[in-house]
């Protein structure tokens, strides 16, 4: 018994199904001719209409904030009217040139960057390369590191204030316990950005070393198996053969670090003790983020808070194109 | 052979795959619809409850009408019992409240959610900081309640307070603050300092000075590891708070930076502080919180609802230890009101009830139980303001010395950027001194941010 169609019994020519008619009338010409219009509309257009749920809402939540931004930062407005509306022209972004809050900001936003983002990658490097052995338990660990990122950042920060505090703090507690002085975390201007700092290491570090630790295993086995019949030492292995294959993935978590480094707020909000939005009462920790917080839902000077935030747009384009650089000669150097 | 066919052939094929094809387009434009629908409802959703509730809540077909509300800080309504008794007397009526610990996270919060108008409660409790920006820049969003409430019943100043040039009232007074000083008599008594508040008072009466002065003699016995006063801030609140005119002029002229006043009392205030007479803490943060409990310092200016804040913080091994003095001049800290928001859902009940909230009756008790001094002289000679006793400081009639501390109070010219230039004077000021700074370094800081927060 076939049961193959290519095997069944033949259609029938002419059979059942009536030939078509042999003569055509103009309407079912036409009717056919809109139907081919239709379809080809429709294989046209549709997918279109498919992708256009995302660009409908990038056009509402992304371009258009984007946009009245920009047209805000050419006025003088509050957050009290926000409909009323005197045009100053470029005068919010010009001020910023001698606005030492701001310049204050971005020196902080760039210092914090530094210090949690080089640790952290480094740390999420070692930690990635130990969990890359053969360990017992090795997903427990995994999922182990990636519990801070998980972790939502006000409550965390909101511990963090708590061992980081000057008179009843657990770290300063372990530091007189040592026999240190306390350590006023909060108004330092540098024990302030180390705290910082530590809470954004704490929460990215799992999160890059599980990405580091993926591209490990992408790396060939036979590779560390002829470095060491060569006699490497297990550094040397993770010198020359692993820190060479990861360098996409390295640029890849330094860029994406980076743009979070510049975009820093939730942190030094929640630190600051006093709940305000100034970053310490010297803004010692005052970021970019917060400044423009600040300006505009504190002060509520809509205005200014607009044109620092296209300010940082445009710095963190040319934050984007120097990556993009740097990456090129990289590339073109391996 | 169908099976086959290029799709541009298949159009010319039978009728059956044409249906086929009508099927899977109207498929995939109610999928493309139906997603449409989706995000439109997202972006509307906001509306239609407000519909839906109301209809529910003005017909009273089903169920409650619930009555929301926005507070900050120790409203105490709840803890007084006033929303259980407001249920009893209409038990159609169900409330329900979300409080904000600081004011200055509370208050940019109601300005955005007042002009977006999505967000509201349907009462929000606005602080006398923030009236008259408020009652300036607001007014049209908000419910007039001179229908609701009695002119009569509250303090001249406090109705006026909450009134626009039009005579229109959008918001009803709570709580005053008539200010005195707090002190541990257990703490005085071991610096060697009288403990009877006649006396307590006597030692500073009329004169900061004085008050500095009594600072430095309980710093010279004092118990260790406590000092004088609690907090820069608080001691900067409380000279300010006596003054009729702080930071800005009748005409409402910013004038904080010229105003002698204002420098004087930053000036006293970082004296007090380079001498080590005041913690170093900032106010109504957590480590604060904690040398209340702890029993760090001696005296804090203290108005009425501080007694309620302390309650909240202190162990219980604290009770009775507190007693109270008047301050060396009378002044004003805080003081809240009910505003109504006009498009809220139950507008028209939230005004009754914000009303009733602030009846004398009611701010009497309010008193009573939470410390919350009435803003209502109709209360002031009610028994339960009379005959008000503190957990903390035991015995003191704490009625009749906040009523006297009223009756002295001036009244103050409040503008509308009053609470950021308060803030920056404390948070970016006088805690400064207590960190090393000179007062003339503090004072910069100060100013460079309020100017900088001031210019728009």
């Amino acid at each position: 018994m076939p049961t193959r169609h290519d095997s069944a019994a033949p259609p029938t020519e002419g059979g059942a199904a009536p030939a078509r008619p042999p003569v055509e009338s103009a309407a079912e010409e036409r009717r056919r001719a809109r139907l081919s219009r239709r379809w080809q509309r429709d294989v046209r257009w549709s997918p279109y209409a498919f992708v256009s749920p995302f660009f409908l809402l990038f056009v509402a939540f992304g371009l258009f904030p984007l946009l009245y931004t920009g047209w805000a930062s050419l006025h003088a407005v509050e957050l009290t009217a926000p409909t009323d509306m005197s045009w100053v022209g470029l005068r919010n972004f010009t001020r910023i040139f001698d606005d030492e809050f701001f310049w204050n900001a971005a020196r902080n936003t760039l210092i914090i960057g530094v210090i949690s983002t080089v640790p952290q990658l480094m740390m999420a490097l070692g930690i990635a390369h130990i969990l890359n052995y053969k360990l017992r338990a090795s997903t427990f660990y995994r999922v182990v590191m990636l519990a801070p990122y998980a972790t939502s950042i006000a409550a965390a920060t909101l511990v963090f204030v708590l061992l980081f505090g000057r008179d009843y703090g657990m770290i300063n507690w372990g530091l007189g316990l040592l026999g240190f002085d306390h350590i006023d975390w909060q108004n330092g201007e540098w024990y302030s950005k180390i705290a910082v700092s530590t809470i954004v290491i704490w929460r990215w570090t799992g999160y890059n070393a599980l990405i580091y630790l993926a591209a490990m295993q992408a790396i060939p086995q036979d590779l560390y198996e002829s470095a060491a019949l060569d006699g490497a030492s297990r550094w040397k292995q993770f010198l020359h053969v692993t820190l060479p294959s990861l360098r996409p993935t390295i640029l890849f978590t330094v860029v994406v670090s980076t743009i979070g480094a510049s975009q820093l707020f939730a942190e030094p909000l929640l630190f600051d003790a006093n709940k305000g939005a100034s970053g310490g009462s010297q803004h010692q920790f005052q970021t970019l983020g917060l400044y423009l917080y600040e300006q505009g839902w504190v002060n509520q000077h809509l205005g200014r808070a607009s044109a620092i935030a296209w300010t940082m747009f445009l710095i963190l384009i040319v934050v984007g194109i120097v990556n993009y650089v740097i990456s090129r000669r990289l590339r073109a150097s391996s | 052979m169908r099976a086959r066919t290029l799709p541009h052939s298949r159009l010319r094929s039978g009728g059956g795959t044409r249906n086929a094809r009508r099927t899977r387009r109207a498929v995939a434009i109610a999928a493309v619809a139906a997603l449409g629908a989706g995000l439109l409802a997202g972006c509307a959703d906001d509306g239609k409850d407000e519909e839906g509730s109301s209809s529910d809540g003005g017909g009273g077909g089903g169920g409650k009408t619930k009555i929301t509300l926005g507070l900050f800080g120790t409203a105490g309504f709840e803890e007084s019992g006033l929303y259980k008794e407001y249920e009893k007397l209409h038990p159609d009526i169900d409330i329900e409240q979300t409080v904000t610990e600081r004011n200055e996270n509370y208050y940019p919060a109601l300005l955005n959610h007042l002009t977006t108008g999505s967000g509201l409660q349907d009462i929000q409790m606005i602080e006398v900081g923030n009236i008259a920006e408020i009652v300036q820049t607001q007014s049209d969003k908000l419910l007039d309640l001179s229908k609701y409430g009695k002119k009569s019943d509250y303090l001249e100043w406090k109705w006026q307070q909450a009134t626009t040039s039009g005579g229109q009232t959008i918001a009803v007074g709570t709580d005053v603050g008539p200010m005195a000083i707090c002190y541990r008599k257990d703490l005085f008594e071991a610096a060697g300092l009288p403990t009877d508040r006649a006396e307590v008072g006597k030692l500073w009466a009329g004169n900061w000075d004085k008050f500095i002065e009594t600072g430095k003699q309980y710093k010279a016995k004092a118990p260790k590891g406590t000092t004088f006063l609690d907090s820069p801030g608080g001691l900067l609140q409380a000279i300010l708070s006596g003054e009729k005119d702080r930071f800005y002029d009748a005409s409402g002229e910013v004038i904080y930076k010229t105003n002698p006043a204002v420098k004087t009392a930053f000036d006293l205030t970082s004296e007090a502080a380079e001498d080590g007479l005041i913690g170093n803490q900032t106010q109504f943060q957590p480590a604060w919180d904690t040398t209340i409990a702890n029993s760090k310092f001696a005296a804090m200016s203290c108005p009425p609802w501080m007694l309620g804040y302390i309650k909240g913080k202190s162990k219980p091994e604290a009770a009775g230890k507190w007693d109270i003095a008047q301050a060396p001049k009378s002044g004003n800290w805080g003081g809240s009101f009910l505003s109504v928001p006009k498009n809220g859902k139950n507008a028209e009940e939230a005004a009754k009830l914000a009303a009733w909230l602030t009846a004398p009756e009611q701010q009497a008790k309010l008193f009573a139980v939470q410390g919350s001094f009435p803003s209502t002289p109709a209360a002031y000679d009610s028994t339960a303001v009379k005959d008000a006793k503190n957990d903390m400081t035991g015995d003191a009639p704490i009625g009749t010395i906040f009523a006297e501390a009223a009756a002295n109070i001036p009244v103050q010219t409040i503008g509308p950027k009053d609470q950021i230039i308060q803030q920056g004077l404390t948070d970016n000021g006088v805690i400064l001194v207590t960190q090393g700074k000179s007062a003339e370094e503090a004072w910069k800081n100060a100013v460079k941010t309020i100017d900088n927060a001031l210019d728009k």
